[in-house]
């Protein structure tokens, strides 16, 4: 272990290496270029055997599709519209029950055209059966890929380690990266139990007709349900070897507060920045960071949050709807007696102030929170 | 956890030819043994080329290129009624 000053991108690739990714497919879309850049430059230098220089973001998810079903650790780097490509092949890798993992640089969708930070782009590709681990800092997304192919691996399932763009991909910082020999023991060797085989042929990702189709749609969703064993087990596993555990939801100063808002994402440190001077003050405030979306921990924010006043932040909405988490949020508090509100925004990298966050703490005070994020709109 | 897999081979059981609704006829008198049929047949269901051909139904969907590109238009698609979805008529 050694703490280094770098780029979280060049870190988050340095972290990829360690892993023994065999196979990497990735089109440069910004703001996740500086990770596929990185990764690129550790390929010429020898670190990994394949890098697929594909001509679109379709190209790069069907390649890894086909080298993970043929046994292949997979590893790519995405963003935005890039990740809008993907979209029906990220089905199939789910369906398939196929372990890639993939970095999101987070950015915000088109139209307009837009390159800086929001969910909206892994938002969009909730129900497509990949696992969803959302970091706050560059730490985080280094810890996150090398425990995300453990949690892949094990359930058979993809991953997306969803990391703001420019706030972390673009950062550079002090960073603690693992042992190269410590990730390797870290990770059991890759082993595909339905592995493309020229000696033992089949086809994988099959037809199914009505009467077998639904039994492995049912199978999916209980088995990413479970998955939030899994990573709770590999989270505390990961603090054993290298000191830092994670699970699926961070609190901060949550058992006593009676207001706390939930978030995901970099948007986190300022929040929790605000909350602790509140705290300073005597208010009973807290915060709490969401890192697996999906699975959902309904049950785990129903034992820590029940019976309060939550206020969910994100950055992400659905026109004509309630935006995803807050709805998720809500099913899971439902009936606990909390109050739950939202404040969708910071779209596009609309940057908020400390005081934006002092302003949601002191409105909760009064009930339910309604509007907009940092709205120009005041009304 | 549940793979959808399939092992090669699944024609053996699967006899496509039940898709058809049209059945192409051959009359062997007037057929000049060219093996244009046989080379268009998508299927490959039309038989040994030199020869009449000599259709393998079990396998032929009825897609009527034989009957288009034969040069003698000795291949009639004749309509063909048969229960759906069962293995034997």
């Amino acid at each position: 272990m050694a703490i280094r000053t770098m780029n979280y991108s060049a870190a988050i690739a340095e972290a990829a290496s360690y892993c023994k990714v065999d196979v990497i497919a990735s089109y440069p879309i910004t703001p996740s270029t500086p990770i596929a850049h990185a990764l690129n430059k550790i390929y010429v230098n020898g670190g990994f055997p394949k890098f697929i220089t594909v001509e679109a973001e379709f190209s790069a998810i069907s390649s890894l599709l086909g080298a993970s079903a043929a046994g292949a650790r997979t590893f790519s780097a995405t963003s935005s519209q890039g990740l809008m490509l993907m979209h029906e092949v990220l089905f199939s890798t789910a369906g398939m029950r196929l372990p890639v993992v993939m970095a999101i640089a987070n950015r915000a969708v088109s139209s307009p055209l837009n390159i800086w930070a929001d969910e909206q782009d892994s938002m969009s590709q909730r129900d497509s059966g990949w696992i969803q681990l959302y970091c706050k800092n560059g730490q985080e997304a280094v810890d996150t890929v090398i425990q995300a192919f453990r949690i892949a691996e094990k359930t058979m399932l993809p991953a997306m380690v969803c990391l703001d763009g420019f706030y972390i991909t673009h950062s550079v910082g002090q960073v603690d990266i693992p042992d190269k020999d410590k990730v390797a023991a870290f990770l059991p060797p890759y082993k595909n139990p339905c592995v493309l085989d020229p000696q033992n042929p089949l086809t994988v990702g099959s037809y199914a007709l009505p009467a077998d189709y639904q039994d492995f749609r049912e199978d999916l969703c209980a088995d990413v349900e479970a998955a939030q064993e899994t990573i709770v087990e590999v989270g505390k596993e990961f603090g054993r070897v290298f000191g830092r555990e994670y699970g699926l939801v961070e609190y901060h100063n949550c058992k006593d507060a009676d207001r706390v808002i939930i978030t995901l994402g970099s948007v986190y440190n300022t929040i929790e920045m605000v909350a602790d001077a509140l705290r300073a003050r005597g208010e009973k405030v807290g915060v709490a960071h969401l890192r697996s979306f999906r699975p959902f921990p309904a049950s785990d924010l129903r034992a820590n949050l029940a019976g309060k006043h939550v206020l969910v932040v994100e950055r992400d909405i659905s026109p004509g709807g309630v935006p995803p988490v807050y709805a998720e949020v809500s099913e899971a508090l439902s009936g606990t007696g909390s109050t739950v509100s939202v404040a969708a925004g910071l779209l596009g990298g609309r940057e908020a102030k400390k005081q934006a966050f002092e302003s949601l703490f002191e409105r909760m005070k009064q009930g339910k929170v309604k509007g907009w994020l940092c709205s120009k709109d005041k009304k | 956890m549940k793979f959808a897999v399939s092992k090669p081979g699944t024609t053996v059981a699967i006899k496509t030819g039940e898709w058809r609704s049209q059945k192409p006829v051959v009359d062997t008198s007037k057929c000049i043994k060219c093996a244009t049929c046989q080379n268009y047949c998508p299927e490959g269901c039309m038989g040994t080329s030199g020869q009449a051909p000599d259709i393998d139904y079990d396998y032929c969907k009825g897609c009527g290129l034989c009957a288009q590109e034969c040069p003698v238009k000795c291949i009639k698609m004749e309509h063909e009624i048969k229960m759906v979805g069962k293995k034997k008529q």
